[in-house]
């Protein structure tokens, strides 16, 4: 088994275990913008397509890349906005009376 | 600046962005600290974007920067929704990140083929089987919940058999090429077969059923992240989508439990859940209805008003309305308080956001396991476009579909009052006892129809 797969996998492990951690504190009131807010991070994946199309090995790849660049730079640009929006909803009743 | 240090500078701020993820999730646990885990994550995602441009391996900005600009001006008016739009948007987004985690593994495959380790090859068939399934099954569930497609199960017998056997086939696809890694057509073949299972996963599943299969997608689409990590090495989208993975796989768990399925049936797709005929024609039995004045009537007179929104609020867009009723019950001194159940709605949280995009105070929004033992104390419980949830045999009749589903205990307050349009049974065909008991009055009519009249009536009788 290659060096870089165990490397991941301890990252993974830890990652997924602090993500399971963490997302167990998440108020229910607020799970959907929980599901619009990791899916904006997940669009991370942007980094990845962005060297895959620049470093221009072959066309199909080139092209393949840009597609992907295209549909998680939408996923994260839309992912933020829309989860700012709905969390300028949420408002306590003493926020209100302000 | 050496190639050396600009790697070690790229690999910084991957570091950083990874620390601005953990905080932006961690500071989502309460409506107060949340904005600032948005900016933290926007502030992080921009980071990881911005040192990528820097990578010495991108030679090539043009089309990059049009690609940017073009997925920018996709992104903004998706992120523009209206708040009712939100659930088939949350599945678009999965569409798209599970399109984009399949595409960049079938880039890497077309560049490294027929040179692949073993090893190589099985990561990237499994990353890009999950990319390519869960994109399909988003862009169904996405169709569903838009209502472009029916919501409805759709089933035939021996689905299971059939989709198991063309999921077995992707598997076995990419078993054969772990072995020979430059049969393409055999990759093209498997990422087809992929493609066609995550339709046939999604599509027998009906829309009540939308907040389990939308946690679940997350879950996909974040895993397949994960692996594409694997894939090209690279820690950042490891740990994002490990993240977003347990995230959406925590939020299935939640769902399932809060519709008493077991984990299994829902990781392996709630394949085609048989539906239960409702055929069963029962004794006609007696309800009660009343009028929006004498439903006004009741409510002014309560001291404690728990309302429990459902699927037919967003439907009906009654939310606004339900707001006004509030205002005006609360100005008269009237405890108004929200009954959340897990399920509510198409997607989790749904009905958190409708209310406070509605402006309704998020205290005033109780979970099920809390708002329940304040039922007996309540005067009135109105129900508004909800039904199975509120279904008290889940509690007492073993013979019912739903027994055992945790509920909203509507039916222990003092009166009951269900807007609805006719007496026909829910999403699920199942009939509710509830509005057959002495206590519960049925509001007929449209719930935004309905809630305008009774706030029109108190207005009226203030006056």
């Amino acid at each position: 088994m290659p060096a870089d797969f165990i490397s991941s996998l301890f990252v993974f492990i830890l990652a997924a275990f602090l993500g399971f951690e963490l997302i167990q504190r998440v108020s229910p009131l607020l799970h959907t913008p929980l599901m619009s807010l990791t899916n904006a991070l997940d669009a991370i994946v942007v980094v990845a397509a962005i060297i895959i199309a620049g470093r221009h090995k072959t066309h199909v790849s080139t092209v393949l890349g840009l597609i992907a660049v295209v549909a998680s730079f939408s996923n994260m640009v839309g992912g933020f906005l829309i989860t700012d929006r709905m969390l300028h909803m949420f408002k306590s009743t003493k926020a209100k009376k302000q | 600046m050496s190639p050396a240090t600009l790697q070690q500078l790229i690999d910084f701020s991957y570091i950083a962005a990874v620390i601005g993820f953990i905080l932006a999730l961690k500071w989502l646990s309460s409506p107060v600290s949340a904005m600032r885990g948005v900016l933290i994550g926007e502030i992080a995602s921009a980071v990881a974007v911005a040192a990528t441009l820097f990578d010495p391996q991108v030679t090539h900005y043009k089309w990059i920067l049009i690609a940017l600009i073009i997925g920018a001006g996709i992104g903004v008016p998706l992120g523009m929704v209206k708040m009712t739009a939100v659930p088939q948007r949350t599945a678009l987004s999965h569409a798209f990140g599970a399109m984009s985690a399949s595409l960049i593994g079938i880039a890497e495959y077309y560049v490294g083929t027929p040179h692949l380790s073993k090893f190589e090859m099985a990561e990237i068939g499994l990353e890009v089987i999950i990319g390519s399934l869960t994109f399909t099954g988003s862009v169904i569930a996405a169709g569903k919940l838009q209502e472009i497609l029916p919501q409805r199960p759709i089933t035939y017998r021996g689905q299971n058999i059939v989709s198991l056997s063309v999921l077995a086939t992707a598997v076995i696809l990419m078993i054969i090429l772990v072995f020979h890694p430059g049969y393409t057509h055999l990759f093209t073949a498997m990422v087809l077969v992929a493609l066609i299972f995550g339709i046939m996963l999604v599509t027998p599943i009906g829309g009540a059923d939308m907040p389990t299969v939308i946690s679940l997608l997350n879950s996909y689409a974040g895993f397949s992240a994960a692996l594409l990590g694997f894939v090209l090495d690279s820690k950042v989208l490891v740990v994002a989508g490990a993240l977003d993975g347990a995230s959406g796989f925590i939020l299935s768990v939640i769902m399932c439990k809060a519709m008493n399925r077991s984990f299994t049936n829902v990781l392996f797709g709630a394949f085609g859940q048989v539906q239960t005929s409702a055929g069963k024609v029962t004794e006609e039995r007696v309800v009660r209805s009343a009028t929006a004045e004498e439903a006004a009537a009741i409510l002014s007179a309560a001291n404690k008003v728990i309302i429990v929104p459902g699927y037919g609020m967003a439907v009906a867009q009654a939310q606004h309305k339900v707001r006004e009723l509030f205002d005006s019950l609360t100005k008269r001194g009237v405890d108004v308080k929200f009954a959340i159940h897990p399920v509510a709605g198409r997607m989790p949280g749904h009905m958190n956001v409708l209310l406070a995009e509605a402006d309704i105070p998020y205290d005033k929004m109780v979970e099920m396991d809390e708002i329940n033992g304040e039922f007996p104390q309540t005067d009135v419980a109105l129900v508004i476009g909800a039904n199975d949830v509120t279904n008290p045999a889940a509690r007492n009749d073993p013979s019912s579909p739903i027994y055992g589903m945790p509920i909203l205990d509507v039916d222990k307050a003092r009166t009951v009052m269900v807007i609805k349009r006719s007496m026909a049974t829910g999403f699920a065909g199942i009939d509710n006892p509830l509005y057959y008991l002495d206590r519960t009055l049925m509001l007929f009519g449209d719930a935004k129809g309905f809630v305008g009249n009774i706030v029109r009536e108190l207005s009226g009788g203030a006056a």
